[in-house]
């Protein structure tokens, strides 16, 4: 059955994406995908590599641009059409209000500079320049990530690759952002590291209820972190819901395979 | 008698399996209401649909017709329909489910686990974690237990756990699949007297009980399933 507009949650959106597009050439990477994200929540998106989810949380990022579609962040100062703005501006909305973890610790950090000092460097864009109160700072959210802070100046090069995700969120959090944004955050590591890893965001949601996109192929990933979840193939939405619902009751033929596959 | 709080008029509800192309009928043209209050028990066959009832007033499953209408604080709302983030926000507020599994969180202690809904829903941290020492205790959860991780615990002691954390937060409507199965004496007359005080404050439950003379001194009416048709509630 087609479900009603939100009537109980008072709350705006904090993130909107209206009818996104974007082709590649001949290949269609996103069909008029829409998403919408309310403060604190966690929305999980799951589909196979070529679905067009890391490039939906990319354009999230403000990485890439559609070829058509609108995208808004509920805060106060920030223009209504982000798509809109010019390079500057949108580099600077998104290191002062959105944060990122890559499944590649290379696209997010400096790999040979320190770890504190990847940290820092999202602090000096917005306008500290202090040493000590950088450092202290860069402690702090290196510590709220549960890095161990003895090898807080190690570069990530050194570290390994659950370590390098936690510099990764640090940097990713140090100026607390709107929203959070993980694409793949875990594939790639051991699985006893993938869950501490796992146990951190999910203490950083629990504690700050930093509102998140996760971006996973992985369902079990999606069921332990989402509150709500979208499907996605071929650029397109195939079915989103509720995280237990999708999981018990998954109404597309795709979802189905998907989830009998897994279990 | 109060004004209903739930109110479930020709609900229905099957599953589309399009891997073999065909459906699996549930149950249809359901109707009752449940009162503040009241405490009402599902019965029938096993595989008649009880669960997936309880389910799907919970929206873990979807309806395919019908209407679930819920008297929330704001207004009559129907969860068969209902925005996603509205039911989520039901949840955490005022619906409770409530089965013998542990929805088992790596690397959380049992009291965090507890806590949490308190926590949520805006107690500070050390009172509610001092709330829900008390609840694990009145389950008979050890104290050596608390600070460990669940996931680690016997089935019995989990799910004491689990109802510990269903049942900390008073909620409006209670959804009960089998909360008794695999509790010991003690667990099963601590939920039996959670359930009786719950009761008293007006939350209204439905549920499936493998023994219901557990809970026979709570049980106001009885809805039962019947495989073909539709239920038969008996006043």
């Amino acid at each position: 059955m087609e479900r009603a507009a939100p009537r109980l949650v008072r709350a705006q959106p904090l993130l909107r994406m209206a009818d996104v597009s974007k082709r590649y050439g001949d290949v269609v990477a996103l069909e008029h995908v829409s998403a919408e994200v309310y403060p604190g929540e966690v929305l999980g998106i799951v589909g196979e590599s070529g679905s067009g989810k890391s490039t939906l949380l990319r354009m999230m990022n403000l990485e890439e641009l559609p070829d058509e579609g609108r995208y808004s962040l509920d805060l106060p100062g920030v223009p209504e059409h982000l798509f809109a703005m010019d390079g500057y501006a949108r580099r600077m909305l998104r290191a002062r209000h959105i944060g990122i973890v890559y499944q590649n610790p290379h696209l997010g950090l400096l790999m040979k500079n320190s770890s504190s000092g990847n940290v820092a460097e999202r602090l000096l864009v917005a306008g500290e320049r202090r040493f000590s109160v950088l450092r202290e700072k860069a402690k702090q959210s290196l510590e709220a990530s549960e890095f161990p802070l003895e090898r807080m100046d190690a570069p990530p090069i050194e570290l390994s690759g659950g370590m390098q995700q936690r510099v990764q969120l640090a940097k990713a959090i140090a100026l607390e952002p709107a929203v959070l944004l993980l694409d793949e955050p875990t594939t790639g590591l051991d699985v006893s590291v993938q869950a501490l890893v796992l146990d951190t965001l999910k203490r950083l949601q629990r504690e700050r209820r930093i509102t998140m996109v996760i971006v996973s192929h992985d369902l079990g990933v999606i069921r332990t972190m989402a509150d709500r979840v979208m499907v996605m193939r071929r650029g397109r939405v195939v079915e989103a819901g509720l995280v237990d619902q999708v999981f018990q009751d998954p109404q597309a033929a795709y979802t189905q395979a998907l989830v009998h596959a897994k279990l | 008698m109060t004004q209903p709080i739930l109110r479930v008029e020709n609900l229905a509800k099957s599953f589309r399996m399009h891997h073999l192309d065909r459906s699996l009928h549930a149950f249809e043209g359901l109707s009752f209401t449940l009162a503040p209050g009241e405490f009402v028990l599902l019965s029938g066959a096993n595989g008649v649909g009880k669960s997936t009832l309880l389910r799907t007033l919970y929206r873990s499953y979807l309806p395919v017709a019908g209407r679930i209408l819920y008297d929330a604080p704001e207004g009559e709302i129907d969860l068969a329909r209902a925005a996603d983030v509205d039911i989520a926000l039901l949840r955490a507020r005022e619906i409770g489910f409530v089965t013998q599994f542990l929805t088992a969180r790596p690397r959380v202690a049992a009291e965090d686990l507890v806590a949490e809904p308190l926590r949520r829903a805006g107690q500070d941290a050390d009172s509610a974690l001092a709330e829900a020492r008390r609840w694990l205790a009145e389950f008979g959860v050890k104290p050596e237990l608390w600070r460990a991780y669940p996931t680690t615990f016997s089935g019995g002691e989990q799910q004491k756990v689990n109802l510990a954390r269903a049942l900390i937060l008073p909620q409006r409507l209670l959804l009960l699949d089998e909360p008794t199965a695999s509790l010991d004496a003690g667990a099963r007359s601590a939920l039996v007297r959670r359930l009786e005080a719950l009761k008293q404050q007006g939350v209204a439950m439905i549920g499936v009980f493998h023994h219901p003379g557990d809970v026979a001194a709570l049980i106001d009416r009885d809805i039962r399933l019947d495989p073909k048709e539709m239920a038969h509630v008996a006043e």
